[in-house]
């Protein structure tokens, strides 16, 4: 089978931290990182490989060439080889500028029977990429994707699990097809070193391409071809500082309980 | 960007030139006289033909970045996001917020309601204060697939050109919303906190958290349309219900062709056991870290019962298997905005915050005196929670 799967570099919002005195983020010193449902999607596109003897999986991604990293990581991961996608032409994308650049790579790399892709990024939390990919690219797409619970390769068809906030409900689709992942879905694989030492030895596995490569108008990429726009961004307002109790438990407990009948709250 | 017709495929029925609402659609001779389609300059591509062919023998390519005549487009849309029937809360917030943007341009507010056999709802959005209701009914559409709902509502948008288009991002909103706009080739603004309109323009501007709350970014959709959010549950606040209130009924006749609807629901499985009842509760108590393990949550539930409120959680418990996911507060879990927050052994990691620091009143009881969870409370309490919260409780009890 052959297996895609898409991801991306992120910067680790958990590291994120803020300026006490300018209440700005601090983005030096955040590492970057493999974005975590990607990591899941990644995994379960390894499984499926593990499980289906001369299958393959690629890595998709679009960013600047410091995502190469990344890409290094997902080989050693056991990858087999892997797209960045990378020109000035792709920067400033929203969402559906995006998913425009990644379906002509994919489009490129022609043949597949299953697109992996995680629920959404840690940087932005849109969790559009995507399902707009699947569109552009015709496919039938299954989010938030925790369990596989069938994968016919001879039938052609899939069965998932899907998650719902109140549950789940089971879903059978035709291949190919896109599923986004949830963390739920597995626990990701480490890197080994011996996979590690063969992805840094063979840069050719990764390939970089640009516009031309994916054979689109620099009009359909990027910023050119973003509907929405960041008319402007700020910091809120911090919050004024609230009242720090004193005393003994009782004391404090007393006060709270107090204060909270008075703003009629309890 | 284009329409492209294989000359192969095509058979000469002659279904796209009836479908095309521009009549831009037209037959011409193609080699050896056979009848082709050919597409003409009116073309706006909206790809009705592309859906209508039953060939496959139209597609179109890339993404249309043509401005599109914004003054056609009129109306504020709500998607009605009904399960098994029943109304979701998030649906109705939006028509509260809907209303109010409706209001602001001067134009109306109608709710796209697609499902099977819920003729119910119909009343009840324009109890909430829908004017117009689209309605789509079809038996294939009982259960949400992408396939059969991005159909429906992007059939609506096509026929009666809505200038804002509200979903709620749920797990259904946020499947359903993208695959639209790709399909009306608009943009997209996830997870919005708070909408407004440009007095001058009349356009949407969508303010939305990035980077967990610490940036906020204000979107706009300047020359395409419809203007599209998801906006998260628990965010806007619910209209008033007018009981008898009517309004005008659409009904939308969406047919299927045979393997349109790629996606087949077999089975829906509804959680069992406790469950969390986060975006409508008045009052919250979530528990951290510092609650120490799973039995923790016995003390934070007493406290909840005392209050008559819910509990909730920091992802850390969830992450640590403590608790369902559904009751995780913050950015990847539920957005919650209650009377009262209480946060337990919570020190305020920045997804947490995003998810909580709206709330009325924020109580937070944490060991450190440090904790970044003190600097959004408005009463804070230095100490054991376990020593602190039945203290509270034994004051309560008073």
């Amino acid at each position: 089978m052959k297996i895609i799967v898409t991801a991306k570099q992120v910067p680790d919002t958990n590291e994120v931290k803020i300026d006490p005195v300018k209440g700005t983020l601090i983005r030096e010193g955040v590492p970057s990182i493999l974005n975590p449902d990607d990591a899941n999607a990644l995994e379960a596109a390894l499984q499926l490989k593990d499980r289906t003897p001369g299958s393959t999986v690629t890595v998709v991604s679009m960013g600047p060439n410091q995502a190469l990293v990344m890409l290094h990581e997902c080989i050693a991961m056991g990858a087999d080889d892997a797209v960045l996608l990378s020109s000035r032409a792709f920067g400033g994308a929203d969402t559906c500028a995006t998913s425009t650049t990644i379906a002509a790579g994919i489009q490129k790399l022609g043949d597949y029977d299953i697109i992996f892709a995680g629920r959404q990024a840690i940087d932005g939390d849109t969790a559009q990429v995507a399902p707009q990919m699947a569109m552009r690219l015709g496919l039938p797409l299954v989010t938030y994707v925790q369990n596989i619970v069938e994968i016919n390769e001879a039938e052609k068809y899939v069965i998932v699990e899907r998650q719902l906030e109140d549950g789940h409900e089971v879903v059978k689709l035709p291949m190919p097809c896109v599923l986004t992942c949830v963390k739920e879905l597995n626990t990701p694989r480490y890197m080994t070193v011996g996979r590690i030492l063969y992805a840094c030895e063979n840069d050719s596995l990764i390939k970089i391409w640009n516009e031309k490569d994916v054979e689109l108008d620099p009009a359909n990429c990027g910023l050119n071809a973003s509907p929405t726009k960041v008319d402007k961004s700020f910091t809120p307002a911090p919050k004024g500082k609230g009242v720090m109790l004193s005393g003994t438990i009782q004391e404090m407990s007393a006060e709270l309980v107090g204060m909270l009948r008075a703003k009629h709250i309890i | 960007m284009a329409i492209n017709i294989d000359a192969e495929k095509c058979i000469g029925c002659s279904i796209c030139v009836k479908e095309c609402p521009f009549e831009a659609m037209s037959m011409t001779a193609g080699a050896g006289g056979k009848k082709l389609a050919e597409v003409g300059n009116g073309c706006t591509e909206c790809g009705r033909c592309v859906e209508a062919c039953p060939k496959g023998a139209i597609t179109r390519t890339g993404t249309s970045m043509k401005n599109v005549d914004i003054s056609l487009y009129h109306g504020v849309w709500v998607y009605a996001e009904q399960r098994g029937g029943k109304l979701m809360n998030v649906a109705i917030e939006l028509l509260g917020e809907g209303r109010k943007l409706a209001d602001e341009i001067g134009t109306e507010l109608c709710a796209v309601l697609v499902g099977s056999e819920c003729d119910d709802l119909v009343d009840e959005l324009f109890a909430y204060g829908a004017e117009k209701v689209y309605y789509a009914n079809n038996p294939e559409l009982k259960n949400y697939t992408t396939d059969g709902y991005t159909a429906a509502v992007y059939r609506a948008v096509l026929k009666y050109k809505p200038e804002i288009v509200l979903y709620g991002a749920t797990h259904i909103g946020r499947d359903l919303a993208p695959s639209v706009a790709v399909k009306c080739g608009t943009g997209l603004t996830a997870d919005c906190t708070k909408l407004d309109i440009d007095p001058e323009t009349k356009g949407l501007r969508q303010t939305r958290p990035a980077f967990g709350g610490n940036l906020m970014a204000t979107i706009i959709c300047p020359n395409h349309r419809p203007q599209m959010s998801t906006v998260r549950p628990g965010v806007m606040a619910k209209p008033e219900k007018v009981e008898g209130k009517k309004g005008e009924r659409i009904d939308l006749n969406i047919k299927f062709k045979k393997d349109e609807i790629r996606q087949q629901v077999l089975d829906v499985v509804k959680k069992v056991g406790e469950m969390a009842s986060l975006t409508d509760a008045k009052i919250i108590v979530s528990g951290g870290r510092g609650i120490g393990g799973p039995e923790g949550f016995d003390t934070i539930r007493a406290l909840a019962n005392k209050l008559g409120g819910s509990i909730g959680s920091s992802r850390a418990c969830v992450d640590a298997g403590w608790i369902d996911h559904s009751f995780q507060v913050g950015q990847t879990g539920t957005t919650v905005k209650p009377d009262l927050y209480v946060a337990c052994g919570i020190s305020g990691a920045i997804q947490h915050l995003a998810g909580m620091q709206t709330s009325k009143t924020i109580v937070a009881i944490n060991k450190n005196e440090n904790a970044p969870i003190f600097e959004v409370a408005d009463i804070g309490i230095v100490g054991d929670l376990f020593k602190v919260i039945p203290a509270i409780i034994e004051e309560l009890d008073k």
